[in-house]
């Protein structure tokens, strides 16, 4: 799908799918949302109306939201004309603490991650819409659903951590070191002073969880859960130029 | 860009919540033309909020001594408190006249994408109250929209051990509204028919 000007029908009207990621207030009832759409990429656009109590599309503009929206071109935010529900996954994300804890990290990263608006992110897209109705489906533990996010969206990126081959001189592992500095695990030729010496099921772990081995995943102890959140959060940070602000509030057991 | 004190003036307006640069120029431009009398009573009002209104020190709603209003009532339900997120949902509550216990402002709710949790809010205060054993009835009034209901989620779990009734605000709420724009008859219809929560 290009940039031009051909996806837009008359008057800039265009219409998409797209993963609500945050709301701002403005002015008295006005909000400005930020979606993730399958086609248009990150667009932020103006929702009229929609903290008052007869809002058309009030209830369908929530944080988490999977819709399929019509927007129009404005003159520096697109303005959103109609939203219809296509999965209620808020419904079952607020209602689970520790579910909430982690789509709004979810939510963070597909935003951070994408740098322009209206730069096309379909694989990230897909990602997210993953692993919002998988946490509103209650199909693994919350906290593991956004570490597989977060090592997925890593890949998209192209900052996947090496898991098995050392990071620097590409010899197989399995290697026991990991430096984020380095990008992943490292063997003992290449690992740097202060990497760290995880538990080499925690690697096994952040390994299942990138390729989706969910027996494994679910069949992990707390422990090894902890240590893998760890670094693959200080994996993302340090290739994120701010930290992420939700990460500090993920709810664990 | 403007000369001097009305670009300042501009610039303070812009920092106000829900104020963006168009507002606060028109503003700005509305308080230069108004008369020297009516803008020398907002100054004044703005200062005098500062010095005299102050927090209750029980349920933190807004006060003009030491406790707020509803606090200081001794006819008002001890045995029920409502949690709410602001003091302007108080004001909401009061005029539907619905309800005649106690209050708890928690002062917004857990959103970690602004970088709010638990611990940012008044909820260890609130667990300090209710330890206190008065308190048979909790009813979670935060706003009907996501963080409103996590925030509701989550204090309905943590105060599951202590054995109270717990209740929610009934469905009929408009969900993504503000409580504070709910008319007085949804909202005390939704406090008539408010839901026991189960965790
Ligand atoms: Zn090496
Ligand atoms: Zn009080």
């Amino acid at each position: 799908m290009g940039k031009g000007a051909g996806q837009y029908g008359a008057r800039g009207l265009y219409r998409d799918h797209a993963i609500v990621l945050r709301l701002h207030k403005l002015g008295e009832a006005d909000r400005i949302i930020t979606v993730l759409t399958k086609r248009h990429g990150k667009i932020r656009a103006v929702a009229k109306g929609v903290r008052k109590t007869s809002s058309r599309f009030g209830a369908r503009l929530e944080p988490f939201s999977h819709i399929d929206v019509q927007l129009y071109l404005g003159r520096s935010l697109d303005v959103v004309s109609q939203v219809e529900t296509l999965t209620h996954f808020g419904k079952n994300i607020m209602s689970d603490y520790a579910g909430y804890t982690a789509a709004s990290v979810i939510a963070e990263t597909a935003e951070r991650l994408v740098d322009e608006e209206r730069e096309p992110a379909l694989r990230l897209y897909l990602l997210t819409v993953g692993a919002l109705r998988s946490i509103a489906a209650g199909e693994h533990d919350p906290p593991l659903i956004l570490d597989a996010y977060l090592l997925r969206a890593m890949a998209t990126a192209g900052w996947e951590p090496a898991l098995q081959a050392c990071a620097v001189c590409g010899r197989d592992g399995a290697h026991r070191a990991f430096s984020v500095a380095s990008g992943g695990c490292v063997c003992t030729g290449c690992r740097p002073p202060g990497s760290a010496t995880p538990a080499p099921e925690t690697l096994e772990l952040m390994s299942a969880l990138l390729h989706g081995s969910w027996n494994y995943a679910d069949a992990s102890v707390e422990k090894i859960r902890r240590e893998a959140s760890g670094l693959i959060a200080a994996h993302l940070q340090w290739h994120l130029e701010r930290g992420l602000r939700s990460l500090p509030f993920v709810e664990r057991p | 860009m403007y000369e001097g004190a009305v670009q300042d003036l501009i610039d303070e307006l812009g920092l106000l919540p829900g104020i963006g640069p168009k507002s606060a120029q028109r503003i700005a431009f509305h308080v230069l033309g108004a008369d020297s009398a009516d803008v020398t009573r907002l100054a004044q009002t703005l200062q005098r909020v500062k010095e005299q209104v102050r927090f209750c020190r029980i349920c933190f709603n807004v006060a003009s001594e030491e406790l707020c209003r509803v606090c200081r009532d001794a006819r008002r339900n001890e045995s029920v408190i409502c949690v709410v997120e602001e003091p302007k949902d108080v004001i909401a509550i009061e005029k539907t006249r619905e309800f005649r216990g106690k209050y708890h402002v928690l002062g917004g709710a857990i959103n970690p994408l602004d970088g709010v949790g638990p611990d940012n809010l008044r909820i260890r205060e609130l667990m300090q109250r209710l330890a206190e054993g008065t308190v048979t009835e909790l009813i979670i009034a935060t706003d009907p929209n996501t963080e409103g209901e996590a925030t509701a989620t989550y204090l309905a779990l943590l105060v599951k051990p202590m054995g109270l009734t717990v209740s929610r605000l009934a469905s009929g709420l408009p969900v993504g509204g503000d409580l504070e724009f709910a008319d007085e008859v949804t909202l005390g219809r939704a406090f008539e028919g408010r839901r026991t929560l189960d965790v």
